[in-house]
């Protein structure tokens, strides 16, 4: 491969607006597309790993829910690979894709997925990595994508291991990132997009 | 610093040519835009890997947005225009395989949606949504109508430019974008609050399609250049170790 020595300037982000439904998930935007809409499904029948659901809501600084939001989810599969063709230390479940996405509710700004628990993630220099899924939120007044991560409340000591929670100091900020337990094989993760209990945001 | 893993090899948003998450001209972004910045740390293999699409996805008129939503015979109503470009990552390198999802107003700058307000028509063949996946060079084409400009409720007479929302996956999850292409001399550019949240004129050139007359169709459609610019990977790591990806 190449490497061209001249360095481009990325292109900005911009808001995905009230109307990215018509783009990303148009049947649930009312378009006739004769297809289910991208990331609608996650796992096939046989999937490999604890099946789990991950329910919330996006909220805005007044407590209101975000009713126009998208989320997206991407995750490792039960043991820790990713379905990706970046992914060079084996390869993933093939019944599991991974990749999530989801409308928020027009009402109560709720988003759910189903899943399976990832595994950890042992990196290629051995660091292992508390397992976790990343969320990506886009909404109007959202100018560039919102990157956050659902770590589990099951993984106690994971979580103290883990790189990435060990950047926040704060208790309470890494509580924000912690989904809980509603029931069995059931998660709930809000996020708050600013306020008391404003959701730790990463520039990954 | 113990979060660097083997990964760390994105580079970072650039903070100049982003926008900014909050701007007091841009209502909607006053209580959505987080308090606290963000935290930084490099990219581990949950932002390097990410999903891709296969070309099965892609349907026979998903890249014409003329006919996609039309009856049979039928086209829908406006200019037609060709919007086509390249992607690329910093470093240069064409991003093949990357799913584009594009979507839009109509050519009276109506949306196709139930909290859509605007009193202008609704146009029965055009739906406003396509999508095309980058050829091995990363070029990508698509046929539409170009939209309306449309008030919005924000300030008490704003009306965005003309544009297409355009949301690109790369390989890598941390190269994930939603943006907006404008067209070359619309006034309403500068006047803009959400182009506003951008504050590098020259950022804002980057998100402006050109006519390209070379691309253009003579007697049927005109042509618009819009190239993509994703992350790209830190060049030391990149040519040390990164070959063959
Ligand atoms: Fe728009």
């Amino acid at each position: 491969m190449s490497v061209s020595s001249k360095r481009l300037l990325q292109t900005p982000s911009q808001t995905a607006g009230p109307y990215v439904h018509i783009g990303c998930t148009p049947k649930f935007a009312g378009l006739n597309t004769g297809k289910a809409d991208l990331g609608s499904s996650l796992i096939k029948d046989g999937v490999k790993g604890e099946g789990i659901q991950i329910s919330g809501s996006v909220y805005d600084g007044k407590g209101a829910p975000v009713t126009d939001a998208m989320v997206e989810i991407w995750q490792a599969d039960y043991s820790g690979l990713f379905r990706s063709p970046l992914e060079t230390r084996g390869e993933a479940d093939p019944l599991f894709d991974g990749w999530g996405r989801a409308a928020c509710d027009a009402q109560t700004g709720g988003f759910c997925f189903e899943t399976v628990k990832p595994g950890a993630v042992i990196d290629n220099m051995g660091v292992r990595h508390a397992p976790h899924i990343t969320f990506w939120i886009v909404a109007r007044g959202i100018n560039r994508g919102l990157h956050t991560r659902l770590y589990f409340p099951d993984e106690v000591e994971a979580n103290a291991n883990d790189s990435v929670l060990a950047l926040i100091t704060d208790q309470n900020s890494i509580a924000t990132l912690i989904a809980a337990k509603v029931a069995d094989a059931s998660y709930r993760f809000d996020i708050h997009l600013q306020g008391e209990n404003e959701t730790v945001f990463f520039d990954a | 610093m113990s979060a660097k893993g083997s990964d760390g090899i994105f580079s970072n948003w650039d903070a100049e040519r982003q926008p900014k998450a909050y701007s007091q001209d841009y209502k909607s972004s006053i209580l959505r835009s987080p308090k606290q910045p963000p935290i930084s740390f490099p990219t581990t293999l949950a932002e390097v890997t990410g999903p891709v699409f296969g070309h099965d996805i892609i349907g026979e008129l998903d890249h014409d947005l003329i006919h996609n939503f039309a009856a049979s015979g039928e086209s829908a109503i406006g200019p037609r225009i060709i919007v086509h470009g390249r992607v690329s990552d910093e470093n240069g390198n064409p991003v093949p395989n990357a799913l584009l999802e594009i979507w839009q107003a109509n050519a009276g700058g109506r949306y196709r949606h139930v909290k859509e307000g605007y009193i202008a028509a609704l146009d029965p063949n055009f739906g406003g949504c396509g999508r095309v996946i980058t050829k091995a060079d990363g070029s990508y084409e698509f046929w539409t109508v170009q939209p309306g400009p449309y008030p919005w409720p924000n300030g008490p007479n704003d009306w965005r430019p003309a544009h297409i929302h355009f949301s690109v996956f790369g390989p890598s999850f941390a190269q994930r974008l939603i943006t907006q292409m404008y067209f070359e001399g619309d006034p309403h550019i500068r006047l803009c609050p959400i182009v506003g949240t951008i504050t590098s004129p020259e950022a804002v050139q980057s998100l402006i399609g050109r006519l390209d007359m070379e691309r253009t169709v003579p007697m049927d459609a005109r042509a618009y250049h819009f190239d993509i610019v994703l992350r790209g990977r830190e060049q030391t790591f990149f040519e040390n170790q990164m070959d063959g990806l």
